[in-house]
């Protein structure tokens, strides 16, 4: 939840209406959660479910396992995995046919917040890596809703934790364009 | 000024701005995080002065709060379900009793079987308990409607609960325009009570009343509540002129104008049936919406006004009474006897079953095409009623339906409870 919150700050700061929201109920550090953030142009009114997401963000990948997480995701959705691990590796090669291959990405997530944050928690680096992704929001925007969220030094390591995840996503995109140019 | 906030923040943030002097509360879900928002502006000296109490129940939350209201003080809680149940009987007395304490009311369902989620029922629970009950659709109409609340209760001498979405609204993160504490100040003038604990003027509250006046002290309740109808609107008014925002009054309509079709909801649903109807406008159908801010008192004259004209109304409630049918349903048929109105009854989301728009959609068609009946769940698992109902049939020792249920649809998805 705290993802999708810290997203939905760095939407409003871009000037835009977003909505964020647990899957109600066993909100608890280490429990299976799913949490929504809607952005848009307009007053976001509705108060489903997100069922038919442009952008899936898997947090924990011991979760691809237990179900579909991408059944809903849009044909040309964003797809960002916290993981170290290729997605070939992770069984998950059936992407490549679902869904651009530009817009499946995989991140280090864990590893980068280690390093910076000294902790495992991932999302920090994965809002920065969301940015590169689907330049949806501004890394600057990210990092200063992470600012707000985590005070003083927490803060300034969580925005170095974006920082650094964004560079791997632009990293990858660069090899990819590349690749197509070729 | 604008930010994006939590809901429950949004809400503690603007009820220390209207200076309650006693809060206390015990900790449920889905209210947990607007009390301990509250208990950290105490703590912090940023709501001052302001006494915060824990107590070791919704029972004693609720007693505390009336005694704190009947010796001068401005009090406010918050709970949800069970909790609401744990403090019926103060619910009732602080009615009673006239003391104009506010109570947020995070709404959720009630057990058994246990379930976290929102629904309306807690707030059906004690409709007739003698409290104001308003409810709100966003989270930036849950914070002003405290402001109004805490006016209307003090001008009143009626306790009024603001009912909020229970984690659809309040743990939902949107953008919520708070108001600075002139404003309040400048709207909400100090609690000055009807009657209070004095030792200087003693008086007593609470008196045992016999036969020859408990009717009479009843219909005095009832008084007040019809004057309520009357703030409401006037209050909202004020609000607007001094927020600039239109935020409460009775009831609200949207594309109403020509509408044959009246879909007639409370909270948080009417977001998402507001997308549904222009959908359906789109489609060229003639349908609109009314959303009911307050409940008790019932505005019966403005409902009619609103809906009059329309061939066909269709309620969409989360809750209902087991072995009829609609609760709001059945007032709003009271509001329009008279009238060739017909009203159907449809309820939604009992125990958070999501509301989409999609079922919406479908629903709204099938009203306008003169194909809905008297009472319908909206996406009853039929089949797995059905099968509960043969394993009944099939042995008396069947078991307790809701683990059979449950057994019966599998292993519960990711986001689900454990």
């Amino acid at each position: 939840m705290t993802a999708a919150e810290i997203l939905s700050v760095a939407a409003f700061d871009e000037g835009r209406h977003a909505q964020a929201f647990p899957s109600f109920g066993s909100e608890r550090t280490g429990a299976p959660v799913v949490s929504y953030c809607r952005i848009d142009d307009k007053e976001i009114r509705t108060r489903e479910p997100v069922m038919a997401p442009d952008a899936v963000i898997v947090q924990d990948v011991t979760l691809i396992n237990q179900v579909d997480l991408f059944a809903g995701l849009s044909p040309v959705g964003f797809v960002l995995i916290n993981t170290s691990r290729t997605l070939e590796e992770l069984g998950l090669s059936d992407l490549y046919a679902r869904f651009p291959r530009r817009h499946l990405a995989t991140c280090p997530a864990t590893e980068i917040a280690l390093e910076h944050v000294r902790r495992p928690l991932p999302n920090a680096a994965l809002l920065g890596a969301f940015a590169a992704l689907t330049k949806e929001i501004t890394l600057e925007a990210v990092q200063k809703a992470i600012r707000e969220h985590f005070a003083g030094a927490v803060g300034v390591a969580n925005a170095a934790a974006a920082a650094a995840a964004f560079a791997v996503i632009e990293a990858f995109d660069e090899e990819f364009s590349r690749a197509a140019a070729d | 000024m604008l930010q994006q906030i939590e809901g429950s923040r949004a809400v503690a943030e603007t009820v220390a701005l209207c200076r309650p002097e006693v809060v206390c509360a015990y900790p449920i879900s889905p209210q947990t995080h607007i009390i301990e928002a509250v208990g950290v502006m105490v703590k912090e000296g940023r709501l001052s002065p302001c006494e915060f109490i824990n107590v070791e129940s919704e029972f004693a939350a609720m007693s505390v709060a009336i005694g704190a209201s009947a010796t001068g003080a401005r009090a406010y809680t918050a709970t949800a379900s069970q909790g609401l149940l744990y403090m019926m009987e103060a619910v009732y007395n602080a009615a009673g009793l006239g003391l104009p304490i506010v109570m947020t009311l995070a709404n959720r369902a009630i057990g058994a079987p246990i379930n976290i989620w929102n629904d309306h029922s807690d707030a059906m629970a004690v409709r007739d308990s003698g409290w104001i009950q308003l409810f709100a659709e966003t989270n930036q109409e849950a914070a002003d409607l405290h402001v109004q609340a805490f006016r209307l209760a003090e001008e009143l001498s009626v306790p009024v609960m603001v009912c909020m979405d229970g984690f659809i609204l309040t743990h939902a993160v949107e953008g919520v325009d708070l108001l600075d504490q002139a404003t309040v100040d400048a709207f909400l003038p100090p609690y000055d009570p009807r009657q209070v604990l004095d030792v200087a003027n003693p008086v007593s509250i609470g008196a045992m009343v016999g036969p020859e006046a408990f009717q009479e002290v009843r219909y005095l309740a009832h008084l007040r509540q019809l004057d309520a109808l009357h703030r409401i609107p006037v209050i909202a008014e004020e609000f607007a002129v001094a927020t600039g925002r239109r935020s409460g009054g009775l009831v609200h309509t949207y594309r109403t104008e020509d509408a044959e079709t009246i879909i007639v909801a409370m909270g948080s649903v009417l977001g998402t049936i507001k997308d549904a109807v222009d959908i359906r406008r789109e489609a060229g159908e003639r349908i609109g919406v009314m959303g009911i801010t307050s409940f008790r008192p019932f505005p019966s004259v403005a409902v009619r006004h609103a809906l009059g004209d329309a061939r066909q109304i269709v309620v969409v409630e989360k809750a209902f009474s087991i072995g009829h049918g609609g609760v709001l349903a059945t007032d709003v048929a009271m509001a329009l006897r008279g009238t060739d109105c017909v009203v159907r009854e449809v309820v939604a989301g009992l125990g958070g079953r999501a509301i989409t728009r999609e079922s919406l959609v479908k629903l709204f068609y099938k009203a306008t095409q003169g194909e809905l009946g008297a009472l319908l769940f909206l996406d009853l698992d039929v089949d797995v009623v059905d099968r509960e109902i043969e394993r009944m049939k099939a042995t008396r020792r069947s078991g307790p339906s809701a683990e059979n249920v449950l057994r019966d649809l599998g292993e519960p998805r990711v986001g689900s409870p454990r």
